[in-house]
């Protein structure tokens, strides 16, 4: 089952941090689904999580400035 | 492939409120962004590892004693400017958690859970007759200079 996180309503650095410890709670294979803002969360979430070696599938924009990506551990 | 990015070590030099927040911000940015992160805590950045975070006796001499009551534990660390007898980090917490921004007991549980590494000052712990049982279990090890140098050769030093 993928795992959702929503981080619209954080702040710099929890935006990453909360991404992060989700990822290192799953296991491998699984995907986790993210609803995040446009600007720093929408250009730096999906980047790190490549830098760490997770494949981000996909980023659709929601609108309302909103996206939501899926990474797969 | 990941891209092999520079360590980061962030002295906590200031027990200032606000100085602490931007510290540990910028340590739990960085370890979020896959950055191995280090801080070292030494004389008035102690305060924010002390076991007691009110103010207590610690020590075993009357100088010692005084210090660390005067100086206090997490929940004493005055802001920089416009501390307001020790009010404006409360009500500055409160601005913080009106606006969804990570106060800093949050920082410090999200810092040991991305895996930072929290050194204690040798020294600074000898002048003020702490121990290592004063601290915080988090703390990974009470080092001197040297070993912190060693441990932040290829990296960014930041002082706060």
């Amino acid at each position: 089952m993928m795992k959702l996180l929503d981080i619209t309503k954080e702040t710099c650095p929890m935006t990453f941090v909360k991404v992060k410890l989700a990822l290192a709670r799953m296991d491998e294979g699984q995907e986790l689904e993210v609803i995040l803002n446009a600007g720093e969360p929408l250009e730096n979430v999906p980047r790190s999580c490549e830098e760490q070696g997770y494949e981000v599938m996909s980023i659709e924009d929601c609108g309302d400035d909103k996206h939501r990506i899926i990474i797969k551990k | 492939m990941a891209e092999q990015k520079k360590d980061v070590t962030i002295v906590c030099f200031s027990g200032d409120f606000d100085k602490i927040l931007a510290a540990f911000t910028m340590a739990t940015g960085a370890a979020a962004t896959n950055r191995k992160v280090t801080m070292f805590f030494t004389f008035w950045g102690l305060n924010v590892l002390k076991k007691k975070q009110g103010r207590a006796w610690l020590g075993q001499g009357v100088m010692a004693k005084v210090f660390n009551f005067l100086m206090g534990g997490r929940k004493n660390l005055p802001l920089s400017r416009l501390n307001f007898g020790g009010i404006s980090p409360s009500l500055m917490t409160g601005m913080m958690k009106k606006h969804n921004v990570a106060t800093l007991p949050e920082l410090i549980e999200a810092a040991h859970a991305l895996g930072i590494r929290l050194l204690a000052c040798e020294m600074a712990l000898h002048i003020l007759e702490l121990e290592r049982d004063d601290l915080i279990e988090e703390v990974a090890d009470v080092v001197g200079v040297a070993t912190f140098l060693n441990e932040s050769e290829n990296g960014h030093i930041i002082f706060v």
